[in-house]
């Protein structure tokens, strides 16, 4: 049993009591909602006839189903429309505040909560959305729910949940030039397993993650999931209080700023707190990671060859080898100079201002290879405005990038950016499993935004260490 | 109104017949690809259980356990490791639900989706690689007899072979007692939410009362 962590702290905090069947209720800070997910909770609290019991700690966006291109209203696509149409009744009735795209602070669910102050650390945060651990960069408590679960804490503001176990992963080494925080987490999955973390709460900790920006800790915490873990988190510091200070939330209430920040500086694990196991890794062996198969675990160095199923653990073999089948590749390759159709930079992973700018300074002044479609998705609407204001789109349209509005976009393939017959895809995204972009033929592979640039500008899977960075401005 | 009374059946037993879904990490997209999504409620969600590992492009079957005759009537599904992976999306085990699926047999399981079927009532038991791969082609072989699942004494039983399983506690107690849909259980406690609520530093507590709807 771990002790004196972050979790142990921020769980008995919440905890309100231990329910008959053993779990523990657990008080929810922030319940973040979209429209995927929330519909069918709202069915069944009216069919119960309850009432959101704290819309003022409720907070809904719209991203999964939100076209990028044309958001006129309604919609082109009927479902979507209906969708959001259902959202806008259900959080008018209930008083919810909604950043729908009208408000301009739509946008990812993942993005736009750290933007507006209202992710903080200390705070439990749930979201019927397996990304939800995003949020634990700010060392907040947070993880993804079901829709029963949604229905759940629109009604009692609580959640139902066992403890997990603590496991703290260590990073230390400087990272190589090109390596980001996507790299990190892709190693960890690979070496840890996809399954890995169940039962687990990730903490993330040495000098390695210490030196990140939130952006970065965000694209590690947002793969807890990815790993098994359903939650993970970065303990908060003076990085995260700069954060912290610029956000709405503490423009609008100063004052709360420094009466919270011995909360937040008590939550942080103890030096000698106790954890139920300790993984350390060197990142300074690091080289880009880039996915070859269906899961994300199954990722190597730019340069390293393929590994054959037969040489893998014996529960991993047969997944290999549906993915090799599906992917195309073959043992003892790397996937360096694998073709790609589609470029797309985006999602709740990587669509912040530092992975455009450093994508942008891969793009500038080059030409998308011209068999490619290549295309930016900002996570927010604040996102793209910064961008746009920084002349990122225009660098990336002169380029050859289509520039969009905000939204999951074509990591999940629910609106109309869809992989298309057999594309193959080099993507920021944070999922690469058979048919996830929106074609069950398509392929998809992870990797950073540099490289994502890089490979849209060589039509190939390619080491963005071999491109020049061009300043900005 | 009150759902304090309401009826929550307790899943202390499942019986039925088998069917064997093979692989590791078969993730919710599989169990359901986002486009059947683009609903408001989980109604007809069953028919597209599985859909692009059963249909080609010319929605002609493929070869898949769902798809074959002998499994129709199926309600035991038995799988293998770190099943329902990935999306939190309960429309997956909604999917298998609406399908058919009352209790489901692995090797291990992904924690939001065992989460997600807890909450609908389907135990998720798990049992080492040997078991399952020996239960698996006892189904394949057996497709018409019944497999008895026991959440309360953790074990399985199939044509006189009787395996031990394990159900995670909470899960257990739940399942058994009927205390699995946990809304009327949690906001009977809404002291002691105001309380924990009124503790936390960073809430408004000018603004400390939890609506009461009774």
């Amino acid at each position: 049993m771990s002790r004196g962590t972050l979790y142990d702290k921020v769980w008995d905090r919440h905890k309100v009591t231990t329910l008959p069947n053993g779990q523990d209720q657990l008080f929810v800070g922030l319940h973040l909602i979209h429209e995927v997910t929330s519909p069918q909770a709202f069915g069944m609290l009216q069919e119960r006839g309850l009432e959101v019991a704290r819309p003022d700690l409720t907070h809904a966006t719209v991203d999964h189903i939100v076209p990028t291109a044309n958001q006129d209203r309604p919609y082109a696509d009927d479902a979507a429309e209906r969708m959001m149409a259902e959202l806008e009744e259900n959080v008018r009735d209930a008083g919810i505040q909604f950043s729908d795209p009208t408000t301009g602070d739509q946008g990812i669910v993942h993005v736009i909560g750290p933007e507006q102050g209202i992710t903080q650390p200390g705070k439990t945060i749930v979201c019927g959305d397996s990304h939800t651990s995003t949020h634990g960069a700010f060392g907040a408590l947070a993880f993804g729910i079901g829709t029963s679960q949604i229905r759940d804490v629109l009604a009692t503001q609580t959640i139902a949940m066992e403890k997990q176990k603590v496991r703290k992963i260590e990073v230390t080494g400087e990272l190589d030039e090109g390596v980001e925080a996507k790299d990190i987490i892709l190693e960890i999955i690979r070496r840890l397993g996809t399954e890995g973390g169940v039962g687990y709460v990730y903490e993330y900790a040495g000098e390695t993650i210490e030196n990140l920006d939130m952006e970065g800790r965000m694209s590690i915490c947002n793969m807890s999931i990815e790993g098994g873990a359903r939650a993970g988190y970065v303990n908060p510091d003076e990085t995260t209080y700069e954060w912290l200070e610029g956000t709405d939330y503490f423009q609008e209430h100063p004052e709360k700023f420094e009466d919270l920040k011995p909360y937040w500086e008590s939550i942080r694990s103890d030096d000698d707190a106790e954890y139920d196991d300790v993984v350390e890794i060197d990142a300074s062996e690091l080289d880009p990671v880039v996915t070859w198969g269906t899961t994300p675990g199954q990722g190597i160095g730019i340069d390293d060859p393929i590994p054959a199923p037969e040489d893998l653990p014996e529960d991993k073999q047969d997944t290999a080898r549906r993915a090799q089948e599906h992917m195309r590749v073959e043992p003892g390759q790397s996937m360096e100079g694998y073709d790609i159709d589609v470029a797309f930079l985006g999602s709740c992973t990587n669509a912040r201002m530092p992975d455009l700018r450093r994508a942008a300074r891969i793009v500038k002044g080059r030409q998308v290879a011209d068999d490619v479609r290549a295309f930016v998705v900002p996570g927010s609407q604040r996102v793209q405005r910064a961008a746009e204001e920084e002349g990122l789109k225009d660098i990336f349209e002169e380029a050859g990038f289509e520039w969009r509005n905000a939204g999951c976009s074509m990591c999940l393939g629910m609106n109309e950016d869809q992989l298309e017959g057999d594309e193959a895809c080099a993507s920021s995204s944070n999922r690469n499993f058979v048919g996830r972009q929106g074609s069950k033929d398509g392929r998809t592979v992870l990797m950073n935004p540099r490289m994502v640039a890089a490979a849209a500008i060589t039509g190939e899977v390619a080491d963005v260490r071999d491109l020049k960075e061009v300043a900005l401005q | 109104m009150s759902d304090a009374t309401e009826d929550i059946p307790e899943v202390d037993y499942v019986e039925g017949t088998g069917i064997p879904i093979r692989g590791n990490d078969i993730d919710t997209d599989q169990i359901i690809p986002a486009r059947f999504m683009k609903v408001v409620t989980f109604d007809g969600l069953g028919e597209f259980a599985f859909f692009d590992v059963r249909f080609d492009d010319d929605d002609n079957q493929k070869d898949h356990p769902m798809n074959e005759e002998r499994f129709q009537d199926a309600n035991v599904m038995v799988v293998n490791n770190n099943f329902g992976c990935g999306s939190s999306r309960e429309h997956a085990p909604q999917a298998l639900m609406r399908w058919g699926i009352d209790a489901i047999i692995g090797e291990g399981f992904a924690e939001i989706f065992a989460g997600n079927c807890l909450a609908l009532g389907i135990p998720t038991v798990t049992a080492d690689h040997e078991t399952i791969n020996a239960l698996q082609q006892w189904v394949d072989d057996n497709p018409s007899k019944e497999i008895e699942v026991d959440v309360a004494a953790e074990t399985v039983r199939y044509g006189g072979n009787e395996a031990n399983v394990s159900v995670d506690d909470a899960q257990r107690q739940a399942l058994v007692e009927g205390i699995w849909d946990t809304t009327a259980l949690m906001k009977a406690n809404r002291n002691a939410i105001e309380e924990t609520a009124a503790q936390l530093p960073y809430l408004d507590q000018t603004r400390s009362d939890i609506e009461a709807d009774d």
